[in-house]
């Protein structure tokens, strides 16, 4: 169905989501830090893009920034994952033209309520 | 469609306590006064991390736990807090517990409520007494206090919506959110496209419509505030409720850049509940488990270096093929290149075995950053300043035997702060420095890999440990020994010359236990000592414990592999050196050594035409402390050998610790030294083995 | 010269009735034989290296592509006598199953027979025989007017293996 970036530094996070939007029909491509993401982001035409915040090798308020500054990826839908405890970091984020967050801890069928609704 | 999320909690653990080593190396590393900000954020980054991932797989006990450490790393990282001893210590405690707690939440055992209390309660002081007034309370923000006003008179609502001209600029599409508002009910969109520039002056990426909408549905506020939060600040948003007696919605509500948030903290506040746990067993000094994990990391290097030795395998084995021998047509050519063509085949079967070896290869540094935590406690605890230095940590070695000379190396470590190393005062009355010196060095060596435990500190008092050994009568009291038979007594069981046997190192789990763990590894271990000056331990392993370096030797017609590694020497036997004892156990004296012969044709039944013993090969091996003279016919060569298991299709056989393949497809068994030794003791039935010899038994 | 041989277990079973196909073999001039499932592979007989105090049935180990197999006399094991080792002497390889997992195991027969497909209600009750315990006898079939005496081979090979056991005489 649709090719998504999922960009996490935590193994276990990564592929909890790549399960749940595979399962569902998608084609996952994962990365583990934000330069990690950004590289992928110019290798692989994604239409949706889920990254965390908090990662070594940039982090994801500079990749969201990264990736509007590519052509490919003026509109594309990029979705945050905050922490409740953490605010603040979702009005960075769509400062720096972020679509919306995920807000953690969430389960997968959230994770897909939410994606179905930005990929229409 | 429910995920089942469990197949990922394996991982979740695996990296979280990885994570909890970062967090310990980082804290220990941590400079109190000039604190690097980049190890504060990676301590953080780590927190966080685990907490993230606890409460998304429901460990919310953990979730909650961490939830504390992160707030005050956060307070850390960003500056607004000083990093000080106090809160370094309660982190490292901190990361003590939830060790614990993910230990158990991994083993579903109970979690110790109490401990995970106390560290919970201290971190809260530490935060309340911080520069800013954050608290613990999980979901930090206002929620939204709209009256969730159960309108039954509620019609629904209407929506007047215009984005800001960069809102697409996020990846946020008004179509989207208006067929989210249509799954609620029905849905009537007025566009307004007055604000349009001309077709020249249109920029495709901005937005110039906006929209009327009327959705009929009683459905609650938050519900339809929640299809617009992404874009609350983007764009101008006017709600108001449509009531059925007023046809004409009439006080506007002004909905605009709200914080409000869905609340999706319920799981972090159920957890407060707490449940009493039952069990308090997990706590007390117990020693963070050392899972024997049955999978390995392995560098993509060593995968990568494997396939193409696989693919030079190929190449040689097809150049070998199509040499078409046909042994009548065979000439020297031929001859020549097929001999090419083995030494190839050799050079890549050895080169594939090690890369193969290889891949069980860890740097010993996963066994040796334990010490910095357990160096720095202990130096609290006793009041002692001792700095570590380790070399070497990149140096490899196989996993299982990394997994099990960890309890051998605490304990030697422990020793050497326990026993070793001098208190301050006296090191200084001693003219040396104050801090004590602990060296763990490691390194590769012949086909070995070394590793020495050295301290600068009071080393060993000969004196001490002989009236020591007198007194344990493990050595007549006029016994004339070298230095290093001296040394080597505290190898004995039962030896402690620790005045009082502290609960540290003195348990009587003692030296004799960790020389029979290396032992059992095929590996050694020696110790040197000098008064005032230190103590050096030095243990020798395998590189690997699939293979063993062995002597081949022969019995009657059957083949047998001696370790190399338990083999003293080999010898002519001289008929005058034998004795009998009770005319049954056969002595021979070598030197001044009386060591028990072993009939190996009698231990395993084959028949033999040896009538007398002289002239016969004796090999001189040692098993744990205890030496005897194996009688065989003939030594053959000695080679490396890859050890197959017995076990795997049959059973354990006394005397007998697994088998090989030799060259020539045949199975050969190797022997078990200690084993050999203790069955000699205690001779078994006579099989009835139909080569066997009939032979009188004690 | 060994031959070794694959079982191919995919040949096809009558799915009518409840049947199972068998491998048979001769043994001291009786047809014995076991379910064709176990059945790995039939290997010519090859040296053995033996095993220092063990049963005498238990001739030793084998290579088998890299595995340690343990190797079975049968007519030991059933206390015939012992005849020199000939051209048709076999080994046939067993897949074994016991309490803690799988084994592989091989047994020396004097030659194989057939195979053959016996429905589970032709199976008879073992009667007492006497000279083999009824616990390692699943039952007798009649194939083709010959009586096959058909082997509980879990059984058999895991308690003289496993236990140092003494006759299976009762």
């Amino acid at each position: 169905m649709a090719s998504i970036l999922a960009v996490d530094d935590s193994a276990s996070m990564r592929q909890m989501v790549s399960f749940a939007l595979k399962n569902a029909g998608h084609n996952v491509v994962e990365a583990v830090d934000g330069q990690d993401g950004l590289n992928a982001a110019k290798e692989n035409k994604v239409s949706l893009v889920i990254t965390d915040v908090n990662m070594p090798n940039m982090d994801g308020i500079a990749l969201i920034k990264e990736l509007r500054n590519l052509p490919d990826y003026k509109f594309t839908p990029i979705l945050m994952l905050t922490t409740e405890s953490a605010p603040h970091k979702k009005q960075e984020g769509k400062d720096a033209g972020a679509t919306g967050w995920i807000v953690k801890p969430f389960d997968p069928d959230q994770l897909l309520a939410t994606i179905n609704k930005v990929l229409g | 469609m429910a995920i089942d999320i469990t197949q990922f909690h394996e991982t979740f653990f695996e990296e979280s306590f990885e994570g909890l080593d970062i967090m310990e190396s980082g804290l220990l590393n941590l400079d109190i006064g000039a604190a690097d900000n980049d190890t504060v954020n990676s301590i953080f980054r780590a927190a966080h991390s685990i907490k993230g991932g606890s409460a998304t797989f429901g460990f919310t006990e953990v979730a909650e736990f961490t939830h504390g450490m992160e707030t005050l790393l956060d307070e850390m990282r960003d500056g607004s807090r000083d990093v000080t001893q106090e809160s370094v210590d309660t982190l490292l405690q901190s990361v003590d517990c939830l060790r614990e707690m993910l230990a158990a939440s991994r083993d579903k055992t109970p979690i110790d409520v109490d401990r995970s209390e106390v560290l919970k309660k201290e971190l809260e002081s530490i935060l309340a007494t911080g520069n800013n007034s954050s608290t613990l309370a999980a979901s930090g923000e206002l929620k939204d206090h709209d009256q969730a006003s159960e309108s039954n008179d509620r019609e629904g609502w209407h929506i007047k919506f215009t984005p800001h001209h960069d809102m697409l600029r996020t990846g946020n599409d008004p179509v989207r959110m208006f067929r989210e508002l249509a799954e609620l009910g029905e849905l009537i969109v007025d566009v307004d496209i007055s604000q349009l520039p001309i077709l020249d002056d249109l920029d495709p990426e901005e937005s110039y419509m906006s929209w009327e909408l009327t959705l009929k549905c009683n459905v609650e506020i938050d519900k339809v505030k929640e299809i617009f939060e992404w874009v609350e600040d983007e764009c101008d948003f006017e709600l108001s409720e449509i009531k059925s007696e007023t046809p004409a919605p009439d006080s506007a509500e002004k909905v605009q850049d709200t914080s409000s948030e869905v609340d999706t903290s319920a799981t972090l506040h159920r957890a407060i509940a707490a449940k009493p746990q039952a069990a308090k067993a997990a706590a007390g000094g117990k020693t963070p488990a050392n899972t024997d994990s049955a999978s390995i990391r392995v560098s993509i290097d060593k995968v990568d270096a494997l396939i193409n030795m696989v693919g030079e395998l190929v190449i040689t084995q097809s150049m070998i093929g199509q040499l078409d021998c046909d042994f009548d047509d065979f000439d020297n050519s031929r001859m020549e290149k097929l001999r090419d063509g083995l030494t190839l085949l050799e050079r890549n079967t050895r080169e594939l075995q090690e890369s193969v070896m290889r891949i069980r290869m860890l740097p010993i540094s996963f066994a040796f950053n334990r010490f910095p935590r357990m160096v720095h406690d202990l130096c609290q605890k006793l009041d002692k300043k001792i700095e570590l230095k380790t070399t070497g940590e990149q140096t490899e070695l196989d996993k299982t035997v990394m997994e099990k000379i960890g309890d051998p190396l605490v304990h030697l470590v422990r020793n050497s702060i326990d026993h070793g190393i001098e208190m301050p005062e006296e090191r200084l009355a001693a003219n040396k420095s104050e801090t004590g010196i602990i060296e763990l060095n490691a390194f590769h060596k012949g086909g070995n890999i070394i590793i020495e435990i050295k301290d600068d500190g009071a080393g060993f008092n000969k004196d001490r440990i002989k009236a020591k050994a007198i007194e344990r009568e493990l050595i007549g009291s006029d016994e004339q020994l070298s230095d290093d038979k001296i040394y080597d007594l505290i190898f004995q069981p039962g030896f402690s010359t620790a005045e009082q046997l502290s609960d540290i190192s003195g348990r009587g789990v003692g030296m004799d236990v960790v020389r029979r763990n290396i032992r059992e590894l095929g590996g050694n271990i020696d110790v040197t000592s000098e008064e005032g000056q230190g103590t050096t331990f030095t243990i020798r392993l395998p590189l690997t414990l699939a293979i063993l370096d062995g002597q081949l030797v022969c019995v009657g017609d059957e083949i047998y592999i001696t370790p190399l590694v338990s083999i003293v020497e080999s010898l002519q036997i001289k008929e005058e050196f034998v004795n009998n004892i009770a005319g049954q156990t056969e002595l021979y004296k070598v030197r001044d050594d009386y060591i028990p012969i072993v009939r190996m044709h009698d231990m395993f039944g084959i028949g033999t035409k040896r009538e007398s013993l002289e002239g016969g090969l004796l090999v001189v091996v040692e098993g744990d402390g205890k030496k005897a003279g194996l009688l065989v016919d003939e030594l053959l060569g000695q080679q490396q050998v890859v050890i197959k298991s017995l076990e795997t299709n049959y059973k354990r056989v006394d005397g007998v610790s697994g088998a090989t393949i030799l060259g020539d497809g045949t199975v050969a068994l190797i022997l078990d030294v200690d084993g050999l030794i203790d069955l000699s003791r205690n001779p078994p039935a006579p099989a009835r083995n139909q080569e066997s010899s009939i032979r009188e038994v004690a | 010269m060994s031959t070794a041989q694959q079982i191919d277990t995919n040949t096809s079973v009558d799915v009518m009735t409840d049947t199972d196909q068998y491998l048979t073999f001769i043994l001291a001039g009786e047809e014995y034989g076991v379910d064709i499932l176990r059945v790995q592979e039939i290997k010519g007989w090859d040296s053995v290296t033996p095993i220092p105090n063990t049963p005498d049935y238990i001739k030793g180990v084998i290579n088998l592509r890299g595995t340690i197999v343990p190797i079975v006399d049968l007519r030991h094991r059933f206390s015939l006598d012992a005849i020199p080792y000939g051209a048709t002497t076999v080994v046939i390889v067993l897949k074994v199953t016991s309490d803690n997992g799988n084994r592989t195991m091989g047994i020396v027969v004097d030659a194989v027979s057939d195979v053959y497909n016996v429905a589970a209600e032709e199976m008879k009750p073992p009667p007492d025989f006497g000279a083999i315990s009824i616990d390692y006898v699943k039952g007798l079939a009649t194939v083709e007017e010959k009586m096959v005496i058909v082997l509980e081979i879990d059984k058999l090979l895991n308690s003289g293996v496993m236990e140092n056991a003494e006759a299976l005489l009762q």
